[in-house]
C-alpha cells in the first residue's frame, strides 16, 4: 500500500507576515494521497485550503513541516503536478490551442507535433472546433474545459483543481463535473490522482472518494470522510443526504456558550473573535426567511433557498449566532425567541433589539469605551486600525473596522464621518455607554 | 483619452510630503549637475554650428536626422525601461530606489539640464558627437521614466493566476517574457510610447536649435531648419518646415502608433469583447496584403522561431512565487555602496564649495528671477484655463462640436511648441515687451493642450445620471457650472494643471533668453539666469540657478499640486 503513496503532507504549518503582524494560515496539516484517489479539500472561505493546494504544487513553501512527493521533499514547483484554476488563468491573447500547446512548449517540445498532442486534448474535453478561438469568445464552461485540456496535456501525475467549478453558472458546472467524472472513472485521464479544493459540500460528495474537512482560525483539518458510493452518484440517494448532513455538522459545528461565541475584546487577554463579514440587512433577510419556516431548517439546503453562495451564508449565520438571533446544531438552524421578535418587529424596534445585543460584542464595546474615554467623544479611524493590527493583518483589520462601523451605525451606537475618517459616539447614546462601561 | 491616469502614478502613501528617499535623489541630482558643471570648465568659448541650408531638397535629409535622434533616444528608453522595470519588480532593494527617483524626475523641468549636459559633453567629446549625444540624452530623460514606470507597474499587476499558471506549467524565462509579461505590458508601453514621442519632439526641437552667443549648439535637423528660416525671415521655408514636421507626426501616428494600438487590443486582459476598439486602416491593409504576409513569412516568422529555439530552455527547477526574503548585502554590495557614498560626498563637498562662491547679490538675482518665472508660469496657465475649460466642455459634451473641433485640436496639439518659437520671436521681438510676451506665449503653447485634453476627458466622463438630474432640477448657467460641471472636472483640471505647469517651467529655459539673428534678448527670470550663466561661462551661477529651479518645482509640486490632487481624489472622484 505504502509504495503507492503519491503525496504526503507532513506536519505542515504556514504563516504569513512577520513579527507582530504574523498570522497562522494553516496549522499542523497532515494528509496523504495515494494513486487512484480523488480527494477533496472542503472548508469555508478563509480556512487555507487554497494555500494548502499551493504548497502541494510548490507555488509557495511551508513555514514548518515538509511536503513529500513520492517520498522526496517538494522544493520549487512540483514537476509532477499541474493545476486547473478557479478563474481559468488562460492567457487571453492566445487561442485555445496555443494556450494548451504552451505547456508542452515549456517542457521543451518545440516541434510541430506539440499541436497534434494539444489537439488531442482539446478533442478529449470536447472543445473540437474551437481550437482557434480566443478565450473571450468562449462561455465560462468552455474556458474551463480549455483549462482542463491545458492541465492534462502535459500528462501530470497529480491533477490539482482549485475550485474549478465555482466561477461557472450552475448548469455548466454540473455538466462539466459530469464530463470530468466520466473521463476519470473511465480511465481516460493520464493522471494518477486528483486533488480538488471546494467549498461546495454536494460537489465534493458527488465527486471525491475521500473528503478532508477543514476549519479556520487557524486553518486546520477537522476530520476526514470516505465516500463509498458508486459513480455516478445520485443526490437523492439517502446515503448522499446522510453524508451531507454529517459533513455540514462537521463544518458548521454548533453554537458555543456565549463567552466563547463572542470572544474577548481587542487588546485584552483571550482570542479576539473576528466579526463575520455580513451586513445587518443580510441578517434581517435571513431572519425573515427563517421566520416563515415552521421548524428547524437544514443549513445545506438554505443556500439554494435564499439564493446565496454557501460562503456568504456561513458568514450571515455566524453573525446571527454571535448576536444571539439564531442557534445552530448539527447542521440545522433555528431562530431564538429574540431572533423571532426581530424578524417581526418594526424598523425602530429592530434597531433597539440589535443595539442591545450588539453592544455586548467585545469589538463594539471596546470601540465605544475608547470613544467614551476621549474628551470629544471622537477618534480617528486610524487609532482603531492601529490598535487592531497586532491581532489582524492589514486588510483584515480594515475590513473588521468596516464591519464594526456598519453594525454600530445601524444600531445607532457609533457615528462615522467618512470624509474625515472619524468615529464618534452616536449622540443619543449616553446611557448606552454607561451600560457598556 | 485616458490622460488622467498618467500623473502621479507613484502612489502618494501616507501623509509625509518629503521622504528620506527624496533627499537622496536630490543629492544625486546635485552631484550629477556638479559633474556636468565641472566638466564644462573646459568647454571651448566658440563653437561653430553646422551650416544649415534652407533648400527644400535638404528637408528630407534633415527630417531623417531628426527622426533618427528620436528613434535612438526611444530605443535607449525602451531597453532601459524593460531592464529597470523588470529589476524593480523583482528586487525590493531596486524598487525602493525607483519610486523616489521616478517621482522627482517626473516633476523636474528636464530642459533645465540641457545647458549643463551640453557644456559637460562638449568638453570631453568631439563637438558634433557631444551635441548629438546631449540631444539624445535630453529626449531619453524626458521619455524613460514614464515608460519604466509603465513596465514596472505592469510587472507588478500581472494577475497572480497568470504568474501561477506560468510557474505550474514550468515556463522558461523566455517563454514567460514572450507569452505572459510582454503581452500584458504591451498596452501600457504602447500608450506611453505615444506620449513619449509627443513629448520628445518638444525637447528635440529645443535641442536642435539651441544657440548661446558665440557657441552654436545647433544640430542639422528640422529644428535648426525652422530656426534658420525664421532668422532669415524666409516665410516660405518656415511654412515648409512646419508642414514637414506636422506631416511626419501625422504619418508616424497613422502608420505606426494607430496600427500598434489596434494590434495591441488583443492584449487587453478583459474577458469581454470591447465595444469600440481602436481600429487602424493601415493595420487592416497590412493584414490583407499578400506582400506583407509574404515578408512576414520570410522574415519575422523564422526569426521568432529561431528565438524560441535558442532561448527556450526548459528549466530544471522552477522557483515558487513567494518574494524571496533576501538576506544581507554581499561583501561586494557593501564595497560598492561605500564607494558610491564616498564619491557622492566628494562631489557634494565640491558642489557646495562652488555654490559658496555665488555671492548674495547673485542669489538675490536668482530669487527675483524665480519669482518672475513663477509669475509667468501662472499667467500662462491662467490664460490656458480661461480658454480651454469652456472649449473642452463644449467638445466633451457636444458630439457635433467634437466632430468638427477634435481633429483640428489634435493636429494643432501635435506641433511641438518649441518648433513654433522662432516664428513667435520673429513676430514679437520688435514689439514693446515683445520678449516677455513671446516667453509667455511659448509657455502657453507648450501647456494648453494638456489642459484641454484633460478637460475634454473630464467633460465626457460626467455621469449621465448626474446630467439628467441637473436637467430635471433645471440647473442653468452659472449654477449648473458650479454644482455639476466644475466639481466633475476638478480632478481632471488638477491633473492637467500639474502637467501644464511642468511644461511651462521647461519652456522658460528656452523662452527667457534667446539668440535670434545674432541678437541676444533677455527677460528677468530663472530660465534666463540658467541660460545666461551658461552663455557667460559662470558655472557657479549655472549650478545655483539650475538647482534652484529643481528644488522650487519639486517643492511646489509637493506642497501645492499633490495636496490638490489628493483632495481631488478624495472628494471629487466619480468612480467609487
Amino acid at each position: 500500500m505504502n509504495d503507492r503513496v503519491l503525496l504526503k503532507v507532513d506536519h505542515v504549518t504556514k504563516m504569513f507576515g512577520q513579527d507582530k503582524r504574523q498570522f497562522v494560515a494553516l496549522k499542523d496539516i497532515n494528509l496523504t494521497i495515494r494513486e487512484g484517489e480523488f480527494v477533496a479539500l472542503l472548508g469555508p472561505s478563509g480556512c487555507g485550503k487554497s494555500t494548502l493546494l499551493r504548497m502541494i504544487t510548490g507555488l509557495i513553501s511551508p513555514s514548518e513541516g515538509t511536503v513529500f512527493y513520492r517520498g522526496k521533499p517538494v522544493q520549487g514547483v512540483n514537476p509532477y503536478a499541474t493545476m486547473v484554476f478557479q478563474t481559468f488563468a488562460l492567457y487571453p491573447w492566445l487561442t485555445v490551442l496555443d494556450n494548451v500547446a504552451l505547456g508542452l512548449e515549456a517542457r521543451g517540445d518545440t516541434s510541430k507535433q506539440r499541436f497534434t498532442q494539444a489537439e488531442k486534448l482539446v478533442d478529449l474535453v470536447g472543445l473540437d472546433g474551437f481550437e482557434s478561438a480566443y478565450p473571450r469568445e468562449l462561455s465560462g464552461g468552455m474556458r474551463q474545459k480549455a483549462g482542463f485540456a491545458r492541465a492534462l496535456a502535459v500528462e501530470p501525475e497529480l491533477l490539482c483543481l482549485d475550485e474549478p467549478f465555482s466561477a461557472l453558472d450552475v448548469l455548466s458546472a454540473e455538466a462539466l463535473r459530469g464530463e470530468l467524472m466520466e473521463l476519470w472513472t473511465g480511465g481516460k485521464l493520464p493522471t494518477k490522482a486528483i486533488l480538488m479544493v471546494s467549498h461546495n459540500i454536494e460537489e465534493a460528495i458527488s465527486m471525491a472518494d475521500r473528503i478532508i474537512v477543514m476549519g479556520k482560525e487557524p486553518g486546520h483539518i477537522v476530520t476526514e470522510f470516505a465516500v463509498d458510493m458508486p459513480h455516478p452518484r445520485d443526490r437523492k440517494d439517502p446515503r448522499f443526504e446522510t453524508a451531507t448532513d454529517r459533513i455540514y455538522a462537521a463544518i458548521a459545528g454548533h453554537t458555543l456558550p456565549e463567552a466563547d461565541e463572542v470572544g474577548a475584546a481587542p487588546g485584552s487577554e483571550g482570542q479576539t473573535r473576528m466579526l463575520p463579514d455580513a451586513s445587518v440587512s443580510a441578517l434581517a433577510g435571513l431572519l425573515e426567511h427563517l421566520n416563515g419556516e415552521v421548524q428547524k431548517v437544514d443549513i445545506y439546503k438554505l443556500d439554494s433557498e435564499v439564493g446565496l453562495e454557501m460562503s456568504e451564508l456561513v458568514q450571515i449565520i455566524e453573525m446571527g449566532e454571535m448576536i444571539g438571533f439564531v442557534v445552530v446544531k448539527e447542521g440545522d438552524i433555528e431562530l431564538t425567541p429574540l431572533g423571532q421578535a426581530f424578524a417581526e418587529a418594526s424598523i425602530l424596534t429592530r434597531k433597539e433589539l440589535f443595539a442591545q445585543r450588539a453592544r455586548r460584542l467585545p469589538m463594539i464595546r471596546w470601540i465605544m469605551q475608547m470613544l467614551h474615554a476621549t474628551p470629544g467623544k471622537e477618534l480617528p479611524r486610524k487609532v482603531f486600525y492601529t490598535a487592531l493590527l497586532p491581532e489582524f493583518i492589514d486588510e483584515l483589520a480594515e475590513r473588521q473596522l468596516d464591519i464594526a462601523i456598519n453594525w454600530g451605525r445601524y444600531a445607532e451606537l457609533i457615528d462615522y464621518d467618512d470624509r474625515g475618517e472619524m468615529l464618534s459616539l452616536a449622540v443619543s447614546n449616553g446611557k448606552a455607554v454607561a451600560a457598556a462601561g | 483619452m485616458a490622460l488622467r491616469e498618467r500623473i502621479f502614478r507613484v502612489p502618494s502613501r501616507g501623509g509625509a510630503l518629503f521622504t528620506p528617499g527624496d533627499a537622496v535623489v536630490l543629492l544625486l541630482i546635485i552631484v550629477a549637475l556638479y559633474a556636468g558643471v565641472r566638466l564644462a570648465l573646459d568647454t571651448p568659448d566658440v563653437i561653430e554650428g553646422p551650416a544649415i541650408t534652407l533648400d527644400p531638397a535638404a528637408l528630407p535629409y534633415y527630417t531623417l536626422l531628426s527622426i533618427g535622434r528620436m528613434l535612438a533616444a526611444y530605443i535607449l528608453s525602451m531597453v532601459f525601461s524593460i531592464f529597470y522595470g523588470y529589476a524593480a519588480a523583482r528586487n525590493a532593494r531596486i524598487e525602493r530606489w525607483l519610486m523616489p527617483l521616478l517621482d522627482i524626475l517626473q516633476s523636474v523641468p528636464i530642459l533645465s539640464f540641457l545647458p549643463v549636459v551640453l557644456l559637460g559633453l562638449v568638453a570631453i567629446l568631439p563637438q558634433q558627437i557631444a551635441i548629438e549625444l546631449a540631444s539624445i540624452i535630453l529626449i531619453f530623460t524626458s521619455q524613460v521614466w514614464n515608460l519604466t514606470f509603465s513596465f514596472y507597474q505592469s510587472m507588478r499587476t500581472i494577475p497572480t493566476e497568470y504568474r501561477e499558471a506560468a510557474a505550474v506549467f514550468r515556463f522558461s524565462h523566455w517563454l514567460r517574457f514572450k507569452n505572459v509579461e510582454l503581452p500584458f505590458a504591451s498596452m501600457g508601453l504602447i500608450w506611453n510610447s505615444v506620449m513619449a514621442w509627443a513629448g520628445g519632439w518638444f525637447f528635440l526641437m529645443a535641442a536642435e536649435m539651441f544657440t548661446l552667443g558665440a557657441r552654436d549648439f545647433r544640430l542639422p535637423g528640422l529644428g535648426a531648419y525652422l530656426q534658420t528660416a525664421a532668422t532669415q525671415g524666409d516665410m516660405q521655408a518656415l511654412a515648409l518646415g512646419i508642414g514637414t514636421l506636422i506631416l511626419v507626426i501625422v504619418l508616424l501616428d497613422q502608420l505606426i502608433w494607430q496600427p500598434l494600438l489596434a494590434w495591441a487590443e488583443r492584449f487587453k486582459v478583459s474577458q469581454v469583447a470591447n465595444d469600440n476598439p481602436v481600429t487602424s486602416w493601415f493595420l487592416n491593409a497590412l493584414q490583407h496584403s499578400r506582400v506583407a504576409n509574404w515578408l512576414n513569412q520570410r522574415t519575422f516568422a523564422p526569426f521568432s522561431r529561431w528565438l524560441d529555439r535558442t532561448l527556450n530552455r526548459p528549466p530544471q527547477w522552477v522557483a515558487g512565487l513567494e518574494p524571496s526574503t533576501s538576506g544581507r548585502r554581499s561583501l561586494w554590495g557593501w564595497v560598492f555602496l561605500i564607494a558610491v557614498v564616498i564619491g557622492i560626498s566628494f562631489a557634494l563637498v565640491h558642489a557646495v564649495g562652488l555654490l559658496s562662491t555665488v555671492d548674495l547679490a547673485e542669489w538675490g538675482k536668482i530669487a527675483v528671477g524665480a519669482l518672475a518665472t513663477l509669475l509667468r508660469v501662472m499667467i500662462a496657465v491662467s490664460i490656458a484655463m480661461i480658454w480651454t475649460i469652456p472649449v473642452g466642455v463644449l467638445i466633451g459634451t457636444n458630439p457635433r462640436a467634437a466632430a468638427i473641433l477634435q481633429p483640428l485640436v489634435q493636429i494643432a496639439a501635435s506641433v511641438p511648441a518649441t518648433a513654433l518659437f522662432p516664428l513667435l520671436l520673429m513676430g514679437l521681438l520688435s514689439v514693446p515687451a515683445g520678449p516677455d510676451i513671446a516667453a509667455i506665449l511659448l509657455m502657453l503653447l507648450g501647456t494648453q493642450w494638456y489642459l484641454l485634453f484633460n478637460v475634454i476627458a473630464g467633460a465626457s466622463a460626467i455621469p449621465r445620471d448626474l446630467q439628467f438630474t441637473s436637467a430635471l432640477l433645471r440647473l442653468k448657467g452659472w449654477k449648473r457650472w458650479r454644482t455639476l460641471i466644475l466639481p466633475s472636472l476638478f480632478p481632471y483640471i488638477i491633473t492637467g494643471l500639474i502637467t501644464a505647469s511642468g511644461g511651462a517651467w521647461n519652456a522658460s529655459i528656452v523662452a527667457e533668453f534667446t539668440t535670434f539673428g545674432g541678437e541676444t534678448s533677455q527677460v528677468t527670470g530663472l530660465g534666463a539666469e540658467i541660460t545666461a550663466a551658461t552663455d557667460a561661462g559662470n558655472y557657479a551661477v549655472l549650478l545655483a540657478s539650475t538647482l534652484t529651479m529643481v528644488v522650487l518645482v519639486v517643492t511646489i509640486n509637493r506642497l501645492v499640486w499633490r495636496r490638490l490632487y489628493r483632495t481631488a481624489e478624495d472628494r471629487f472622484r466619480m468612480d467609487q
